[in-house]
């Protein structure tokens, strides 16, 4: 298909469509609106379900019912509506119904503001709700990989009976780019809906949808079912990009904006002959330890840059195992850094001095 | 040639119920209800087309004693989870069962714009005027006076409010199509309120909109008194504060019992 | 002979008591010398002069659905005997 120019928001809205997702559940906020704005347009259009709900804690519960009986749904919001969704995700994890959830940061915490930020990490990427979780964390860094980001994510909420959440930014739902859109795929027909869906006791014992196991030795059970699917998931589901690593001395890691950020600073810095390559994880969930760590092994100091005070530094921390040093630079507060910033800070790395964020 | 006398089978557990004893305490009237609903699918031959949405409360396991397809909904979210159910589900039957803390408490905004929205669900409001599952704390429906182990004074109205009446400002959203308040607390009643669930059910199967049986019901063991004691307590102090009746019914519901 | 019959299921019958104070012949009665597997004092039938007429008002307020209710009534009518 022909690329268009298009806004990151309206990308994913209709990616999820071409992806065959038959309902959106969502709530204004911004920076996200004009996914749920498309969404009311265009699934009235095509004969799928939209319901503005009362709250994001209404909209999340849409999507586990309708998730419950078996169909492709997803919703979207922005970090203070996500922690309203906080609670409906444990309940989704706990009963394994596959739900796409794209999380557009913004500035924080509390009512922050509407600008963009990666301070969600520790939320998302740890689980978000309550109990022993993880869901798989996509990050794209260009309105392509939105798209194709997305797609992705209901095959695997499928493939997994998961979550998948797609962690992207303000910068990201709002700026305009050449993409291409995915074909339309068919809706699955309603009697080919999953076998443990909800879809009436016909000819069949009743299925139950629930994350209740009061017997704390079932409890236990289903815990350990969960690890092994997450272990399958972190065996099979690493996603990650490297630039110019091979012979680096410096090693940069960022994800999202901030990855596509630090690319055009590491070009930069590459020109000035500081030997400093990109690591872009782009499955945060599963984190790519194994990659980072092998990175680890042949730099000499690791920068991480983030939009956030320093969430994704704790895991490359943990890659590294101490092997060499970490800096870290970056901005919170829905500022966005130039690659001027983060070419600064490399610079700093290169010469042996500390990195400084501005205002700390 | 005489007619000669057969002994027939006058009543028996419904299909829609499954064999399992339940847990709630002695004389409850979560079983009256069960029953109730239970029976209606049966007659209405709604039962394989049907999904529960079990609330947080007493009735929390309810998956485990319908024979339908059932799911659990987060405490006071049955209302949205059933709407995500139903609008995905062309053909089915859909309901919830809520207690008064699920539906008037933590649940009083998904409610109120499921009935807002007319969502084509029956909610099945077990209202008790207090918390059973957790021991037996003040409820948006816990009279003015009454002792719960949050109110030990006696629900005091200055700094803990009055009780909700929920038929009554659910009957006033346009997407309400059948609202009522019926008893369990004796045999004639309960006998209403049966006629009033099947009714829910059939408004929900005609598309109407939003229905919800409210059924003033028992605690005995939070209450502190005996079952049939209990019963007593919902006719002396709780009819008075929650009156009985028929708040909303939509035009074509007449027809709807004119037909059967 | 009695016109009806009822049948309590002790597996479920938990001893609320409800039935008997609805029944309006009196022939349900706590059995105060035994037990249920769940440790209840079961409801009972105690029908020596055949009064039950298997009207169904216990079963109306059990809430443990552990009343089976019978009643004799002519053959042609059994169909549509249930309430």
């Amino acid at each position: 298909m022909p690329k268009e120019l298009l806004e990151g928001n309206v990308a994913f809205a209709e990616a999820a469509v071409r992806a065959g997702c038959e309902a959106y559940f969502g709530y204004p906020i911004t920076p996200q609106t004009e996914a749920l704005e498309h969404m009311a347009r265009r699934m009235p259009e095509l004969g799928r379900v939209f319901v503005q709900a009362e709250s994001e804690v209404a909209a999340i519960n849409m999507v586990y019912g309708a998730a419950s009986a078996g169909a492709r749904v997803m919703t979207s919001s922005s970090s203070p509506g996500v922690s309203l969704m906080m609670e409906g995700l444990s309940y989704i994890a706990g009963s394994e119904v596959p739900v796409v959830l794209v999380d557009i940061m913004r500035g924080g915490p509390g009512l922050g503001n509407i600008a963009p930020s990666q301070g969600d990490y520790n939320q998302i990427v740890k689980g978000g709700g309550h109990g022993d979780y993880r869901p798989i964390v996509l990050a794209p860094a260009t309105v392509q990989e939105l798209i194709d980001l997305t797609v992705l994510a209901f095959d695997l909420a499928e493939k997994y009976r998961w979550i998948v959440i797609i962690l992207a930014d303000g910068s990201l739902g709002q700026m305009m780019e050449p993409a291409e859109m995915p074909p339309m795929r068919p809706v699955r027909p309603v009697a080919e809906r999953p076998a443990w869906a909800l879809t009436g006791a016909r000819g069949r014992d009743p299925n139950v949808i629930s994350s209740i196991y009061i017997d704390p030795v079932l409890e236990e059970q289903f815990n350990f079912k969960l690890m092994r699917k997450m272990r399958q998931i972190e065996a099979d589901e690493i996603r990650l990009r490297e630039t110019l690593t091979e012979d680096a001395e410096i090693g940069v890691v960022a994800f999202g904006t901030a990855g596509r950020i630090a690319q055009s600073a590491v070009k930069a810095a590459r020109e000035e002959g500081i030997k400093v390559g990109l690591l872009r994880p782009i499955s945060l969930y599963p984190y790519p330890f194994e990659a980072v760590g092998q990175l680890s092994r042949r730099v000499k100091s690791l920068l991480v840059v983030e939009m956030n005070g320093g969430q994704m530094l704790d895991d490359v921390r943990l890659a590294a195992e101490g092997r060499v040093p970490v800096s870290f630079y970056g901005r919170m507060g829905g500022i966005v850094p130039m690659p001027d910033e983060v070419l600064d800070a490399i610079r700093k790395v290169h010469a042996g001095q500390p990195v400084a964020l501005p205002g700390a | 040639m005489t007619d000669a006398l057969v002994e027939s089978l006058i009543y028996a557990k419904p299909d829609a119920l499954t064999h399992v004893g339940t847990h709630y305490c002695p004389g409850c009237t979560h079983g009256v209800a069960h029953r109730l609903v239970a029976e209606t699918l049966d007659e209405l031959g709604m039962r394989e087309q049907t999904i529960g949405v079990a609330p947080v409360g007493c009735s929390v396991f309810a998956y485990n004693y319908f024979n339908v397809d059932f799911a659990e909904a987060a405490h006071g979210r049955a209302p949205a989870m059933a709407t995500g159910i139903k609008r995905l589900s062309p053909g089915s039957i859909v309901f919830t069962y809520q207690g008064d803390g699920d539906l008037a408490s933590i649940g009083a905004a998904e409610i109120l714009h499921a009935a807002g929205r007319g969502e084509n669900i029956t909610v099945i409001f077990i209202n008790n005027a207090i918390y059973g599952m957790t021991g037996g704390q003040m409820a948006p429906t816990t009279l003015p006076g009454q002792k719960t182990t949050s109110s030990p004074l006696g629900r005091d109205v200055e700094t803990q409010g009055f009780p909700f009446k929920m038929c009554e400002i659910l009957a006033q959203m346009d997407g309400s199509a059948y609202v009522v308040r019926r008893s369990l607390h004796d045999v004639a009643n309960i006998r209403k309120a049966k006629k009033a669930v099947r009714t829910a059910f059939e408004v929900q199967r005609a598309g109407l909109g939003f229905s919800m049986v409210e059924l003033l019901s028992s605690c005995p063991t939070n209450w502190g008194i005996t079952p049939a004691a209990a019963l007593t307590w919902i006719e002396e102090h709780m009819i008075p504060a929650f009156p009985l009746g028929d708040y909303k019914i939509h035009s074509a519901v007449a027809a709807l019992e004119k037909s059967r | 002979m009695a016109k009806g019959r009822i049948v309590i299921d002790d597996a479920l019958c938990k001893g609320c008591e409800l039935c008997t104070t609805v029944c309006p012949k009196d022939v349900i009665h706590m059995a105060m010398d035994r037990l249920t597997p769940r440790g209840y004092h079961p409801a009972a039938l105690v029908d020596p002069v055949g009064d039950c007429t298997g009207c169904g008002i216990c079963s109306t307020i059990c809430p443990d659905v552990a009343i089976t209710v019978y009643r004799w009534v002519p053959a042609s009518k059994a169909a549509v005997a249930a309430v």
